[in-house]
């Protein structure tokens, strides 16, 4: 049987999901220890007695991290455990050098959430509310390298090297409830679900929210169940889904895959399977011989965490703008499209437009040059837009010399990739490339005399009222010009030259 | 009395990652059973109103403020570990070829 399309599958089932994301908070230091978290650092360079689980050592929770969990919580309508504690999740597995992991099991200390999401849908924009079953603290593990074998996985490895920097990093796991009701948009919905979250945590500052980097990851649990059916169908869960893009493709993936069982009549098998990033399939994940029985139990080296009221309303009362209301503030203040406004958001550029509007720059001109020309040149890198050299300031500043007429539009393309190719700022660029309008008419009826001196028959032509010919020459004057003259200002000054004055 | 059955406690070692005898099963779940008992006296009393502990000191939010301070050396880190390569840990396979 062929692998059912897409359309065939939302035609007869009806998929259920649930989401788990992982966030590595930005704390300076671990979440039970001293160590520092800074990415990138040489291998175990980053360790202690604590987070190498040495005999002896005792964790103490980091204070910063408590409370970047409870402004997640509260960002994502949580309510605040007044009283909630740690437990060990017992397993073994060589990137956690304890064999368990601390974590918090029956008292998570934010729960009963929910996040609203608006995304596009045949019948026009339309929201559907997530509900959050948990935010709770926990640590990461390190960091595995799978020597030998033919990919550097972890199947066929020789063997394994373990870089325990990241082991003690303070995570937050965010679970969903069961998010029923999404149809064929489930996974778009789980998309705008962790861009939403990505938005919110973002604007909480709490992490660095790369999913490339790992800090943001999500795992998905996809099920599906006939349409109309009450009774939940088995549930994969995928992990490893490391971009936007990803968590769309991996579940709408996984529907397919079940429904293909499915309608085989065979049985989806509960498991977990890991996304490929280049196949957009999943692939078995370790087989679990014997259920999972993490033997979870209050970790008695760590007190109960009882946040004061007063302290949860101070840091209620720091929560910044919820980003869909932003999006909405932004949408009506700068009067911007519903396609432009989704191109915005869809391309990441909604903070960089901002601050360079904040820096005295036209809405729309800041919008056109970041999500184009600066898009462009991003795209062609392969890198992310925030990592070019250009800057906010580069931009308004590019913007006003457009306005005072100092650079024409495509001159300004120059200096931008002046600016992205380390020149400078745009004024740094536009003097050292020598770049300026010609706006001396002195110069350009110069220009203009040697080309029709030179093209002396298409000059005729268009003296004889042949105008579609003076395209020629008013190309062959900007060339002369090296682009920087006005070429609707040249075009008027030869047609006047040429006694065709319009 | 309550009993946990060789089997039971044959599993609870495999869990635990610790290799046993037979002889060492079957002791140990009649041992298990004398544990469970003990600690099982504990529900006989009247403890509606008692919140569960799981420190033995009645503690509250032991936090400490988020500084950084020295980590041990690579060299240190890696002092007791049986392998090393490359500044890291090195560790037996840990799963077979794919199924």
């Amino acid at each position: 049987m062929a692998l059912p399309t897409y359309d065939e599958v939302i035609a007869k089932w009806d998929p259920v999901l649930g989401l788990e994301v992982h966030v590595e908070l930005n704390t300076k230091s671990k979440m039970f220890c001293s160590c520092a978290t800074e990415f990138g650092a040489a291998p175990n360079t980053q360790t202690c007695p604590v987070c190498l689980a040495l005999p002896g050592a005792l964790p103490v929770v980091n204070k910063k991290a408590i409370e970047s969990t409870i402004l997640i919580g509260l960002a994502l309508n949580c309510k605040i455990a007044p009283y909630s504690r740690f437990a060990r999740k017992n397993y073994f597995y060589p990137d956690m050098p304890k064999n368990f992991q601390i974590s918090q099991y029956d008292e998570p200390i934010c729960f009963d959430g929910y996040v609203d999401v608006e995304i596009e849908t045949d019948e026009g924009l339309k929201q559907f509310r997530i509900e959050v079953e948990r935010v709770h603290m926990e640590e990461d593990t390190g960091k595995s390298l799978h020597v030998g074998g033919a990919t550097g996985r972890i199947h066929g490895a020789d063997y394994s090297l373990l870089d325990y920097n990241r082991a003690g990093i303070p995570l937050v796991e965010i679970v969903t409830k069961i998010v029923p009701g999404t149809g064929k948009y489930a996974p778009e919905v789980a998309k705008a679900y962790v861009a939403e979250l990505r938005d919110i945590l973002r604007g909480l500052k709490v992490s660095d929210v790369k999913m490339e980097q790992g800090s943001l990851r999500c795992d998905a649990n996809v099920s599906l169940k006939p349409i109309g059916s009450d009774v939940l169908g088995t549930r994969s869960e995928t992990k490893n889904v490391n971009s936007l893009r990803s968590v769309e493709r991996a579940i709408r993936g996984e529907m397919i895959r079940h429904a293909e069982l499915l309608n085989e009549g065979k049985k989806v098998k509960q498991e977990t399977r890991h996304f490929q990033e280049d196949t957009g399939l999943t692939r078995s994940g370790r087989s679990k011989e014997q259920a999972e029985d993490y033997r979870y139990f209050p970790d008695p080296d760590l007190v109960p965490v009882t946040p004061a009221t007063i302290w949860i309303e101070e840091l209620r009362a720091t929560l910044p703008e919820r980003p869909s209301l932003r999006r909405k503030r932004i949408k009506e203040e700068w009067n911007v499209p519903d396609k432009e406004m989704a191109a915005m958001i869809n391309a990441d550029v909604l903070d960089i437009v901002e601050a360079t509007v904040l820096l005295g720059a036209d809405p729309t001109k800041a919008r056109t040059w970041w999500l184009g020309e600066i898009s462009r040149i991003a795209n062609d890198q392969n890198i992310a837009i925030t990592d070019l050299a250009i800057t906010p300031k580069d931009v308004a500043e590019l913007v006003a010399l457009v306005a005072s007429g100092e650079l024409t539009d495509k001159l300004a393309r120059q200096v931008v990739e002046g600016v992205i190719a380390g020149e400078g700022t745009p004024s740094e660029v536009v003097a050292q490339r020598g770049i300026k309008v010609v706006n001396d008419d002195g110069a350009l009826m110069a220009a203009i005399e040697k080309v029709c001196a030179e093209q002396a028959e298409t000059a005729e032509k268009v003296r004889g009222g042949h105008l579609p010919a003076a395209g020629a020459l008013i190309g062959a004057v900007m060339k002369e010009t090296k682009g920087q003259a006005d070429a609707a200002r040249v075009r008027e000054l030869l047609l006047g030259h040429l006694g065709q004055a319009n | 009395m309550s009993s946990l059955s060789r089997d039971d406690v044959a599993k609870l070692a495999g869990l635990a990652r610790i290799e046993m005898t037979e002889a060492e099963l079957l002791e140990l779940s009649s041992q298990f059973g004398l544990i469970l008992d003990a600690v099982a006296r504990v529900q006989e009393m009247d403890l509606s109103g008692v919140k569960a502990t799981s420190h033995p000191q009645p503690l509250e939010n032991i936090a400490r403020a988020d500084e950084v301070l020295p980590s041990l050396s690579p060299e240190a880190a890696l002092s007791a570990a049986p392998a090393q390569e490359d500044s890291r840990f090195r560790v037996p396979q840990i799963l077979g070829e794919a199924e």
